[in-house]
């Protein structure tokens, strides 16, 4: 009872005039300095790309996205995208399309079929899967996955179906823009998937019971109700993935060979964008051939701007359209 | 036709008899306050006084803007972005609504105990001295806390284990730390914003003997959707009732305002006697 | 496991056998998937170990290469792993305090309008690829003066930095926001609620997030090749110079003819995904050791 005794009189603290608070307004700075620096960085990202590319761009203009050519030799040269943006759209499509059954059964997996036991082990493995490194895939994808495609799927494909040209002879090396996909297919999978896995995971349980209820199996719950409820969410995820496999250099660079031609043969060597300019990091001879690299990267800039755009509009609408609002702050 | 009401709240005595209104000395008068929110109204026009060492409860059925209103005495809802209010709130003859006053030190004075027990993730002692320390109360903090503490009756529940972490407490302890770190800094009026919602009987009790003991030196406003606790611990009561506007406007009103007793034996108004007699909502 | 079909009159069981079949096929790709997802770690893995064993012993971290070796000299990487502490260690430094500092500003500050925008640029940015961020860095400050590590460690931290603001945005959002109006109820302005009562709450979720980024650039190699990859054969721990790291060697290695250099490449490899998948289970179990402690112990 003792320290209740000690009151003391509430005691009034004059407030007139809105204090400016030191601290308040130099926390709100210095924050709202480091969130300009990023909006401003993306655009001296776009900026400088540009500019790096300005001499190739005047050189060439609009012509280099279409010509196949790689020709740095002073006096005659010649640069031209074509092949690489054919190899870019082949390799990262291809990846695509493996890699999307593929992600949204592990992702099914995971949020409808896993027993819960095994649900938290799969999901940390399949992230790991996305935390290796890409030169490693690299390395591996020379020496242990190029081999084996070669001598058994590549081969096999091209004996059934050497018919279409997609399925040619193999390559010697073992490098191969089969090869590129795969590795490729790799390294989507696990973004993919675990984006699927989110947007399975907020369908309401309401629906898919409701779905239940009336007598449907598993499958016919899963794309009755999952399938058109995530819809959206799985468009945007798959553009992400693809984004990514566009604008990966190192993996793509070590297992594609590395030639400037334009061929349907997916097992042969080709070339990408991003594992064009990758290659090119020991110099460049001239400044047209610099330029004319740097041009590479912005149309490689100006893809993977338009998807990850496209994607988060996407992730915006469908999110407002679900009601899902980001939790309000004080 | 006049209707004799039988009240169905037993009113304790255990009050004291307020003085006459003219010797009651005002702490908060509001004069035609409006909140909103967005586009939409959530109180209009309420205009009363608060008085100084008394306990005001604030009551009526949910919705009508309870919450919202008692928010606006310490400016808590400035941090919703699209609140907007008009009208004025008078503490101490202040303004506090003007933009030129500083809603930090308006809290300063006037501390808040929430709906929901919202203890820092920090040790029950650091609970309480942290406010102090912050606000350079720095002086005998052991002693400030256990005093604090012990006005908020939890001193001997706790004053063993007081580097445990606050949220190791039960629900009704962890209300009581708030309002010991409410009332450490020393504010001049505490809120509670339906504080006995979430908590037992006992918890719930202990927080009315408290507000019973300190209201000589804070000035409490209380908001409850239990008439009974109202009942209990307020010298003063204020119904808010929804009312409707046009074009289906919904928005809370002040029905009535007096003195506890009155409110509750003998209301003038028809609604105000509909709620406590239990035929509303 | 089979469950008896329901029997008798009445029920409606239309084309029941060939639903339960469709199903059954469904669920069973979905297993083949996962299956194939850890098939493919596990492969990775143990090709990469298997691999790398021979070249792993104590020369790899303390022995520098060899130029041209025609020697059997024991040889190893010390050069790319002193470069991949610096340059890893630096890249930290920048992105740490820049994106804590955005989350802070899009969390607790920024207008709402304001607030989407600078989501939709962190988003932007961490789509753009590495190695246009490599280019990018080069032409901002490589061209003209030359790479040096602290150059790479730019080009990380841009990496490193839309990750950072995002994991801290998303853990700055579960504080509650009752605790933040306990602290401004008692008086207490909002710079100091921020600093003790919001960010000390989001230290474990922002520590996760950190160290998930660590691990994810550890392994970058393009936005290096463009920016420390002219290098020597020496140890060196100078920043203001171009460092030798762990991917651009093994990148390298990997192109090279001689067998002797791809056991060094597995064997850093090795070392390299050792220390990620160490990085990426700390991490996780950090997340969730935190998520405990969030739920009340």
């Amino acid at each position: 009872m003792s320290a209740a005794d000690i009151s003391t009189e509430p005691t009034r603290r004059p407030f007139t005039g809105r204090r400016v608070r030191f601290g308040d307004v130099s926390l709100q700075l210095v924050a709202g300095a480091a969130a300009l620096g990023v909006t401003v960085l993306v655009g001296l990202i776009v900026w400088k790309i540009v500019d790096g590319s300005r001499l190739a761009i005047v050189k060439n203009g609009w012509a280099f996205l279409i010509r196949v050519a790689w020709n740095p030799v002073p006096g005659r040269e010649l640069y031209g995208a074509a092949s690489f943006l054919f190899g870019t759209v082949l390799t990262s499509f291809g990846a695509l399309l493996i890699a999307a059954p593929l992600s949204i059964g592990v992702a099914l997996f995971l949020t409808e079929l896993a027993p819960r036991v095994i649900q938290g082990p799969v999901t940390a493995l399949v992230e790991t899967l996305a935390a290796v490194p890409s030169v490693l895939i690299g390395l591996w994808g020379i020496y242990v996955l190029g081999p084996v495609l070669r001598t058994s799927i590549e081969s096999w494909l091209h004996t059934v179906f050497g018919f279409i040209p997609l399925f040619g002879d193999p390559s010697a090396a073992g490098a191969s823009i089969f090869t590129a996909i795969i590795v490729l297919t790799i390294m989507i999978l696990p973004i993919v998937s675990s984006i699927s896995r989110e947007l399975f995971r907020e369908v309401p349980s309401e629906l898919k019971e409701g779905a239940l209820a009336l007598g449907t199996t598993r499958w016919e719950m899963v794309r009755g109700v999952i399938f058109p409820y995530a819809r959206g969410g799985i468009a945007a995820a798959l553009i992400l993935g693809l984004s990514r496999a566009m604008g990966e250099a190192i993996a793509v660079t070590q297992v594609v060979g590395g030639s400037p031609t334009i061929q349907w043969n997916l097992f042969s060597t080709g070339d990408t964008l991003a594992s064009k300019i990758a290659a090119a990091y020991q110099g460049a001879v001239t400044s047209l051939q610099l330029s004319s690299l740097i041009y590479l990267g912005l149309v490689l800039l100006v893809f993977s701007l338009l998807a990850n755009l496209v994607a988060q509009w996407i992730v915006r609408r469908v999110a407002r359209k679900h009601g899902v609002t980001r939790g309000g702050h004080v | 036709m006049s209707i004799t009401i039988e009240p169905t709240v037993r009113v304790e005595t255990r009050r004291q008899p307020i003085p006459p209104r003219e010797r009651l000395e005002p702490i908060f008068e509001v004069e035609g306050l409006d909140a909103i929110y967005g586009a939409k109204a959530a109180i209009k026009d309420v205009s009363m006084e608060v008085y100084k060492n008394l306990v005001t409860a604030i009551i009526g059925p949910s919705g009508c803007g309870k919450s919202t209103y008692i928010r606006c005495f310490n400016r808590m809802n400035d941090l919703i972005p699209t609140f907007r209010q008009t009208g004025t709130i008078r503490y101490h003859g202040q303004d506090i609504c003007a933009s030129n006053i500083d809603p930090v030190a308006v809290r300063r004075n006037i501390g808040m105990v929430f709906q929901r027990p919202n203890p820092f993730p920090k040790s029950i002692y650091d609970n309480v001295a942290w406010g102090c320390r912050v606000l350079g109360m720095k002086e005998d903090l052991d002693a400030r806390v256990e005093r604090a503490l012990t006005q908020a009756a939890l001193w001997d529940e706790v004053k063993d284990r007081l580097k445990a972490s606050g949220l190791s407490l039960s629900g009704g302890q962890q209300q009581r730390l708030c309002i010991a770190r409410a009332i450490a800094v020393e504010p001049d009026v505490v809120l509670m914003d339906e504080p006995a919602s979430a908590l037992d009987p006992i918890a719930t009790q202990a927080i009315e003997q408290l507000m019973h003991q300190l209201k000589s030196q804070y000035t409490f406003v209380i908001v409850t959707h239990n008439m009974q606790q109202a009942a209990r611990v307020a010298d003063m009561t204020a119904f808010f009732s929804i009312s409707q506007g046009g074009e289906g406007e919904r928005y809370g009103e002040l029905i009535e305002y007096d003195a506890t007793e009155k409110i509750f034996t003998a209301p003038s108004d028809k609604r105000t006697e509909d709620y406590v007699t239990g035929r509303f909502g | 496991m089979s469950t008896q079909d329901l029997t008798g009159p009445g029920l409606r069981l239309d084309h029941l056998p060939r639903r339960k079949r469709v199903n059954r096929t469904m669920e069973g790709l979905a297993w083949l998937a996962a299956a194939i997802a850890i098939a493919i770690l596990g492969v990775v893995v143990y090709s990469v170990g298997q691999r790398g064993w021979s070249e792993l012993n104590l020369n790899l971290i303390t022995k520098q290469p060899i130029n041209f070796s025609l020697t059997n000299a024991p040889q190893g990487l010390s050069n790319a792993f002193a470069g991949t502490i610096v340059i890893v260690g630096i890249a930290m430094l920048m992105a740490l305090p820049a994106g804590i500092l955005v989350a802070v500003y899009v969390n607790e500050f920024a207008p709402a309008p304001i607030r989407s925008v600078i989501t939709l640029v962190i988003d932007v940015l961490a789509g753009v690829p590495a190695i246009v961020i490599g280019i990018f860095v080069f032409v901002l400050l490589v061209v003209g003066s030359g790479q040096s590590g602290l150059k790479g460690s730019f080009s990380l931290a841009i990496l490193m930095l839309p990750f950072v603001a995002r994991t801290t945005i998303e853990v700055l959002a579960l504080v509650p926001n009752a605790l933040r109006e306990a602290s401004l109820a008692l008086g207490v302005p909002r710079w100091r609620t921020t600093l003790s009562i919001v960010l000390p709450r989001a230290i474990g979720g922002i520590l996760t997030g950190t160290v998930l980024a660590v691990a994810r650039v550890a392994g970058e190699t393009a936005p290096l090749l463009f920016t420390s990859s002219v290098v020597g054969v020496q140890t060196d721990w100078n920043p203001a110079h171009a460092l030798q790291t762990i991917p651009v060697a093994i990148f390298e290695l990997s192109e090279s003819p001689d067998p002797k250099d791809h056991a060094r490449a597995w064997a850093a490899g090795f070392v390299l995904l050792i220390f990620i998948l160490f990085a990426s289970l700390t991490a996780r179990w950090l997340a969730t050791r935190n998520a405990r402690k969030l739920a009340g112990r």
